[in-house]
């Protein structure tokens, strides 16, 4: 393909310029919070002194510049600093935390083509009857509905009611099932609507009219013809997937207790714990923008109306 | 020598109640174990720097002190120190100490140890919140400026003898002693592992740390070689992480974990509560903790005392202990009642709207007027707060809420323009050790109306502040009741001034599985939260 | 445009949407007169003795909640509170964009260049964080609530438009106008924006959707319009944990949240199939 080295590279030189924007944008709103690092650390019953010999060492009466730079400095060398709240390395907490979620994830991702995919494709199959409404409105629901309620009825129903499953923890196939569907009925939402969308495009299309005149058996050319060119462009937006996950994670991972960075998170936002913010914005912003990346790569390949620019 | 009897009788008083635990926990077998569950990650486990109402007792339980408390209760108890000797000024304390004390790595303890442990709090270095409360020892204030290396009031007289030179007289002496900031740690361990001592933590203590995996479970066994023999009675105690609270609950009636770190969650205390199948897993406890709104005395219309005296008579604390489901008793002084100095007969201001709508006229506002009322923003504090706007609404206040982060709010408290009213839930004083000094420096004292300090209210009475001192000063035991009754006066006027309205104060409810035993005291431990590690036992073990 | 109401009537689940919309409407408008109650007041025989929530009763009609007040009152109230947002914020949120989308996609060059990598960068940004430090450093109220909301919303509108921007441009008659002569202005305002106006439209209803959910999520995380004002998000956040003991607290909202969210996401979708049948709109 023409162009396509060039066209990667470009991209990839975009991403690294918005993962550096997004520090900075990041350091300048924690620098604005009116919360003080030293006090923090330093505790209630602590003197004056004690605040600002604290203060002192980790520079913060130096210059905003400065300070940033520092911050890059010890980013590019992999140190994400340490907490104040938690005293570990953020680093340390974040790469502990990083498998479950990305597990997490994996599982969650499988969830929701699972539910959707199906959904999307009998949705546009009976367009405009009972069963394409029933499927719309169901999808409407599980994108709307509160993550920390369903989670909650989720555990509820099957883990302590019928006990099929475990309540909450982390360890083996059987713990992930209930937080991935969770997260997975919200994107399974998602999903139905683009793939009743792809689907209806598809089914539009000259060559689907071609090979029903030609006497395929109408199955036959949903299934080998409509669903492979349908799935193309959604198979390219399961990178945006993560965007869409960050905040459903936080919540899933605190009710079913998943040691996941979404924990984490949550935990460090209600403490106004910055090292750990800035720490999870950042990895969190960093998968984005991979998943960017590789929606942008893999989608020229799939959609040959997209041109490389 | 009569002097010389009192401090003979002391030294006998405290040690025997040490002999009397070591005699009862020989009838309880050693063994079984537990799982603790908690919502956030454990912090740090290093005694100079953990701070927070969950690693506390885990501490206390990995490491010692010159001093600790009997299970249970708030009584002073001798722990590493074998005996002492106390000079009648008040200003020199020996220490002999036990002999055949080991660290988790084998070493054995000596008085160097000691040393080593309480000056590394209060180095600058080490960044310890704890610095603040040896300020009472000879040489602190060369140490905290860097001028020394060294606390020039701790003297290591031989192995197993120390001696403690104070620069002043001060009766929270032995108290600060038994403070998790002054616990014992070995130098080599602390140099090997650097800011990372925390993470890897070696004490005398009962329990030793076997395994942190991160954001999963931290593993305590028993210390074989603890120096008290009987104790712990625990083989182990795994202290799960990341558990929701509701989740845990539901855990625990499965039989799943046998303590809730965090609590019976608030939506669910009723049901629990009034199950007669939970009657025996939950125990009932006072705290000391008080719930206060405080009101900024250097913020209009706060500087008129008879504003604040109004407050208090508007404020229907029944109400608001109905509201949070009766967890807490009606409070109408700062100190709670399970510290000593607390005035039973104290009446306070009753809930009187009339009245209050009087007294606000008699300050010249009868038509009210508007102010702000800050609280955290984590259940149930917003609610409560929502309850007292109504109140204050009734006689004409109309209080704009600002629910935000518990450090933002704190921040607000410490500047001087910006916090008219604080809900204090959340962030309420909660004693560091049961005596009503502190309940008083660093909230009501003029010490602690600096920026960035914990006295919200700006309140600074410098007579009072003259009197606490003094209070402080009654380093002799023979005065001790006289010191206690000086502190309750000094904190009678307080109320008189009205800096704050205290609302409630909160009661305990520990649920825990029925298979853990022991009197109900260490179950609700008023220094030891959730429970006394080192005491509860298990039934299936016996 | 008379064809498109039509065209709209036909489709009845929309048409469902759409009544559901102009209910909620009237409730948020008529809130004062038709609650029953004030929904600020914590009545004392609003909570049992020992201070646990009313259901559903003859009283309060949708029972109470935990400060023993009436829900129904409040629920009608909040939705005064969320479809403010839902407008305002969302109104904000297609503003910025489409003059951004617009800018970046007829003048192109590197002002568009610039414009669009700054869209890329706020879209990667995790949005939730970027909504708790700005109302960390100013303080939630209702108008910094919807100020957040449009700020992390109007990042899909500037990439949807800036794409037909260009396909619009890029068309023949618009060659052909320019080549007449015509001031860049005419040209603009005459022969591209009207081609845009469904687009913004579908997506001024859509956003509200959307909008209203982050709402929700903003008071899950403890940063929405502060107590006592009532939103359906913050209901279901002050509740949450009480769902076993007293679900309608959490129920009833929820309901009301995704019945808005719905009927907007299904008017909208309708609004496109019936203007844009190409799914040129589609992001």
């Amino acid at each position: 393909m023409p162009g396509l080295g060039i066209y990667v590279l470009k991209r990839f030189g975009q991403a690294v310029l918005i993962l550096l924007g997004i520090t900075l944008i990041t350091y300048i709103l924690l620098f604005l919070l009116p919360a003080d690092p030293a006090r923090q650390i330093a505790g209630r019953s602590a003197t004056a002194q004690t605040v600002e010999n604290i203060r002192e060492q980790l520079g913060l009466n130096l210059p905003f510049y400065e300070q940033y730079l520092r911050y890059l400095a010890s980013l590019l060398q992999g140190d994400l600093g340490r907490s104040y709240i938690q005293k570990s390395e953020v680093t340390e907490l974040i790469l502990s935390r990083l498998p479950a979620t990305l597990l997490l994830m994996a599982g969650a991702i499988f969830c929701e083509l699972l539910i959707g995919l199906p959904a999307g494709m009998l949705a546009a199959v009976k367009r405009g009857k009972a069963a394409d409404n029933a499927v719309m409105i169901l999808s409407f629901i599980g994108v709307s509905a509160p993550q920390f309620v369903v989670g909650i009825l989720l555990l509820y129903v099957f883990a302590v009611l019928l006990g099929w499953f475990p309540i909450g923890g982390y360890g083996t196939f059987w713990h992930l099932v209930l937080p991935a569907l969770t997260l997975g009925l919200l994107g399974g939402g998602w999903y139905s609507r683009m793939m009743r969308s792809s689907m209806l495009d598809v089914l539009r299309q000259d060559y689907i009219r071609t090979a029903r005149a030609k006497g395929a058996r109408q199955a036959r050319v949903l299934l080998v013809h409509a669903l492979r060119n349908a799935i193309l462009p959604i198979i390219a937006m399961i990178g945006l997937d993560i965007g869409i996950f960050m905040s459903g994670v936080v919540v899933v991972e605190s009710v079913f207790g998943w040691p996941g960075i979404g924990q984490l998170a949550w935990q460090a936002i209600q403490r106004v714990d910055i090292p750990i913010i800035m720490g999870v914005t950042l990895v969190a912003a960093c998968f984005i923008v991979i998943g960017n990346l590789l929606a942008d790569i893999i989608a020229p390949f799939v959609d040959p109306r997209i041109e490389l620019r | 020598m009569k002097k010389l009897l009192a401090a003979l009788a002391v030294t006998t008083f405290l040690f025997a109640p040490a002999t009397l635990t070591t005699s009862h926990a020989d009838e309880i077998k050693q063994g079984g174990s537990m799982i603790v569950t908690y919502k956030d990650d454990v912090s740090t486990l290093d005694p100079a720097i953990g701070y927070d109402w969950q690693n506390w007792s885990m501490i206390k339980s990995l490491f010692n002190g010159l001093m600790d408390y009997k299970p249970g209760t708030t009584e002073l108890v001798p722990d590493l120190a074998e005996s002492m000797d106390i000079a009648a000024d008040g200003l020199t304390y020996v220490f002999k100490l036990h002999k055949g004390v080991k660290f988790h790595n084998g070493r054995e303890m000596t008085a160097d140890d000691v040393k080593y442990s309480i000056e590394r709090t209060v180095n600058p270095k080490t960044q310890s919140p704890g610095a603040g409360f040896f300020g009472m020892i000879a040489g602190f204030e060369e140490m905290t400026a860097s001028k020394t290396e060294s606390l020039s009031g701790i003297e290591v007289v031989d192995p197993h003898t120390i001696k403690f030179t104070l620069s002043r007289p001060d009766a929270t002496f032995l108290h600060v002693l038994a403070i998790n900031f002054s616990f014992v740690v070995p130098k080599e361990e602390v140099e090997k592992w650097g800011t990372d001592f925390g993470k890897h933590p070696v004490g005398t203590g009962a329990y030793t740390m076997d395994e942190w995996t991160l954001g999963q479970r931290v593993v305590f066994k028993r210390n074989a070689d603890y120096y008290r023999k009987g104790l712990p009675k625990m083989d182990q105690i795994t202290f799960e992480v990341g558990q929701e609270p509701l989740v845990a609950l539901l855990r625990l009636q499965r039989g799943e974990v046998d303590i809730l770190g965090d609590g019976i969650p608030p939506a669910k205390f009723l049901e629990v509560k009034n199950n007669p199948e939970y009657a025996k897993m939950i125990v009932e406890g006072g705290q000391l903790h008080t719930g206060y709104v405080t009101m900024n005395v250097k913020m209009k219309p706060f500087d008129n005392k008879k504003v604040r005296q109004a407050v208090n008579m508007a404020i229907n604390k029944d109400r608001v202990v109905r509201i949070i489901n009766g967890r807490a008793v009606p409070a109408n002084q700062p100190l709670p009642p399970a510290m000593p100095g607390y005035d039973k007969s104290y009446k306070g201001y009753a809930y009187d709207p009339a009245k209050a709508k009087a007294l606000l006229a008699e300050a010249g506002f009868a038509d009210g007027f508007e102010t702000e009322l800050y609280a955290m923003n984590t259940d149930p504090n917003p609610r409560i707060a929502q309850a007292i706007q109504q109140d204050l609404a009734a006689i004409g206040i109309k209080a704009e809420i600002k629910s935000l982060a518990q450090s933002t709010v704190i921040d607000a408290g410490g500047k001087e323009d910006q916090a008219p009213m604080i809900w204090s839930g959340g962030m309420a004083w909660i004693a560091d050790f049961p005596d009503p000094s502190n309940f008083y420096g660093p909230i009501l004292g003029c010490g602690g109306a600096v920026s960035g300090g914990w006295n919200w209210a700006w309140y600074c009475n410098k007579d009072l502040d003259g009197q606490a001192t003094a209070a402080d000063g009654m380093t002799d035991p023979a005065k001790a009741a006289e010191r206690i009754d000086k502190w309750r006066s000094i904190f009678v006027n307080i109320m008189d001034e009205a800096p704050w309205a205290p609302v409630f104060n909160e009661q305990r409810f520990t649920m825990h599985a029925e298979r853990l035993g022991g009197p109900d005291a260490i179950f609700v431990d008023p220094v030891h939260i959730p429970v006394h590690y080192d005491t509860v036992y298990a039934k299936d073990a016996q | 445009m008379r064809e498109s109401l039509a065209k709209l009537g036909r489709r009845k689940i929309a048409l469902g949407g759409a009544v559901v919309i102009a209910v909620m409407c009237i409730a948020a408008i008529g809130a004062p007169v038709l609650a029953p109650y004030n929904p600020s007041e914590q009545f004392f025989d609003g909570l049992t003795l020992e201070g646990a929530p009313l259901a559903p009763n003859e009283r309060f009609w949708f029972g109470t909640d935990l400060l023993g007040r009436d829900l129904f009152s409040r629920i009608l109230y909040g939705a005064r509170t969320s479809l403010i947002i839902g407008i305002v914020a969302n109104g904000i949120a297609v503003l910025v964009g489409t003059v951004l989308g617009i800018t970046a996609g007829y003048v192109q060059g590197w002002v568009g260049a610039a414009i669009m990598r700054f869209t890329d960068l706020m879209m990667a940004f995790p949005a939730l964080l970027l909504a708790i430090a700005l109302a960390a450093i100013f303080k939630p109220s209702l108008w910094i609530v919807a100020m957040v909301i449009a700020m992390v919303n109007w990042v899909q509108v500037a990439r949807v438009i800036y794409g037909q921007t260009l396909s619009i441009s890029a068309q023949e008659y618009i060659e052909a106008v320019r080549s007449l002569g015509a001031h860049w202005s005419r040209v603009l305002f005459v022969h591209i924006v009207p081609h845009l106006l469904p687009t913004v439209l579908v997506w001024a209803t859509l956003g509200i959707a959307t909008t209203v959910l982050l709402e929700a999520t903003l008071s899950f995380l403890g940063i929405g319009v502060q107590p006592p004002t009532p939103s359906w998000g913050n209901i279901i956040f002050e509740n949450q944990t009480y769902f076993t003991t007293a679900p309608w607290l959490v129920f009833l909202p929820g309901v009301a949240i995704v019945l808005l969210a719905l009927s907007f996401n299904l008017v909208g979708d309708a609004l496109r199939d019936i203007l844009d049948p190409t799914q040129q709109g589609r992001a």
